[in-house]
């Protein structure tokens, strides 16, 4: 890669995580839609709504702590569009790695959900409070379960704390890893705030819950932060889980050679990203919402339960070198 | 036409106020979301908070009680935004007129609040979901 190449694909990569992002909020309206039998929202809405948002007047209650109200959706939004950044990077330049980077990964995705505590607690309202406490206690809940499923992956790959490395895996195929791949799912669905885990954002009993004081454009940043979690969380289960996300074919692209029988490689990847994304749209049209305490029951007892089962299955696997425990 | 409207105009977001109606009114409101009517294809969505709202669904005769947090919503829900007085109650009290503990009808409400509000009215007992979508759509066409 020449160097203004280089330069010009680190340029692209935010706006077109943005865009991603917004075509994927697209696919899960439409989806839903469709599986409730409606036409559902046209392919632009995502980005109407986002438009629409940045055009209205930011309404800041009056005893919030206004700075903190005002900086957490930025907060929000810096981490995931790092950890995209990072997932990204693991995907055009595996070469250079650096050690570790799936600690910083866990690091990165619980930012959001700290930046929602943060400002819906700041913002001095009731509903908002009831939303941050269920939010507080979702994160407990599902980050247990979330790290302990990659301890799962990082068994099975031999100790490699790298996502490139893990991504040259297909770990998926054992039976461990498939219960720790539908484990880290639904942590995923609960990081999303996806029906069953949409409690601290329930419409109908909290209104809006985290969300409730925030308009304007504040409220499209918040869109915005969560249209990108919709690319880089089922991205980095693809990473993770179903070995790795291929885009060869750009990367030589961007250098000026057309190698069509690299496309199949891209192609099947796409579909793995939009595999994941429908599994989590049916999911979040097929279950009612739980209580916060079925919520954390669900990933600290059951799936704690699966968790150790795999790891204990894992351990055997890799010790015995039966390769799909 | 500002970007503004024009993106108001291609997804308002509705909040949905019942200020002592017969329930009916709100049950017809709640159809436009049914596969049926599918409102979501015009973008429009029902939200849970005021603050996000660019439009209020207000039903129902304005009682003493409603009142004051009829405006309270139209206070906080961030401009602009448009007003909508479904059912006959709400454009005009309809039935209960001659009710004591009646104080409206919502446009005189709300206007107290503010002389400029934007108030876009859909008659009927209780109207058609037909109604609603077009009235939305030639209130939305003016503005
Ligand atoms: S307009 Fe008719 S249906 Fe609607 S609230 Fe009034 S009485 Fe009920």
């Amino acid at each position: 890669m020449s160097v203004p190449l280089n330069v010009l694909f680190w340029i692209v990569v935010i706006p077109g995580t943005v865009v991603l992002g917004l075509l994927a909020c697209w696919i899960v309206r439409k989806v839903s839609a469709l599986v409730q039998w409606r036409v559902g929202p046209p392919l632009f809405q995502p980005f109407y709504d986002v438009v629409k948002l940045m055009g209205k007047e930011i309404l800041v209650p009056q005893e919030a702590q206004k700075a903190v109200f005002m900086a957490a959706p930025l907060v929000g939004m810096a981490g995931v569009l790092l950890l995209s950044i990072m997932l990204w990077r693991v995907a055009f330049v595996p070469a250079k790695p650096f050690v570790g980077d799936i600690i910083v990964a866990i690091y990165l995705m619980v930012l959001p959900s700290l930046a929602l505590i943060l400002g819906s607690s700041a913002s001095a309202s009731p509903h908002a409070a009831v939303g941050t406490s269920r939010e507080m206690k979702l994160v407990m809940g599902y980050e247990l379960s979330l790290v302990l499923a990659l301890i799962v992956v990082i068994i099975k790959t031999g100790g490699t704390l790298n996502l490139a490395e893990i991504a040259q895996h297909t770990t998926v195929f054992s039976i461990s890893n498939m219960l720790a791949f539908l484990v880290a799912l639904l942590c995923v669905q609960a990081k999303l705030g996806f029906v069953p885990f949409d409690i601290a954002e329930a419409e109908t009993e909290v209104a809006s819950g985290v969300l409730m004081e925030y308009s304007g454009a504040l409220l499209a940043v918040w869109k915005l932060a969560h249209a990108i979690m919709l690319v880089a969380l089922p991205l980095f289960l693809v990473i993770v889980f179903l070995g790795g996300f291929d885009v060869t074919f750009l990367t030589m692209v961007f250098r000026g050679t057309f190698e069509p029988t690299l496309i199949m490689p891209l192609v099947w990847s796409i579909c793995k990203y939009v595999l994941v994304l429908v599994l989590l749209i049916l999911i979040k049209n097929t279950n009612p919402r739980v209580r916060i305490d079925q919520a954390m029951k669900f990933f600290w007892v059951y799936c704690g339960v699966a968790l150790v089962a795999a790891i204990i299955l894992a351990t055997i696997g890799k010790n015995f070198g039966v390769s799909w425990l | 036409m500002s970007w503004k409207i024009w993106s108001l105009k291609k997804s308002p977001w509705v909040f949905h106020v019942n200020t002592g109606a017969c329930n009916n009114c709100d049950i017809e409101i709640v159809n436009l979301l049914t596969p049926k009517f599918d409102v979501e294809r015009f973008g429009i969505k029902l939200v849970g908070s005021p603050r996000h709202a660019d439009a209020l669904l207000v039903t129902g005769v304005v009682t003493r009680q409603a009142a004051p947090r009829l405006q309270e919503v139209y206070r906080q829900t961030s401009k602009p935004c448009v007003v909508f007085a479904i059912g006959a109650c709400a454009c005009d009290k309809g039935i209960f007129t001659t009710g004591y503990h009646v104080v409206g009808p919502v446009d005189k409400i709300i206007r107290e609040v503010d002389p400029n509000a934007i108030i876009a009215y859909v008659p009927g007992c209780p109207p058609k979901p037909e109604a609603m979508i077009s009235g939305i759509v030639q209130a939305l066409s003016v503005l």
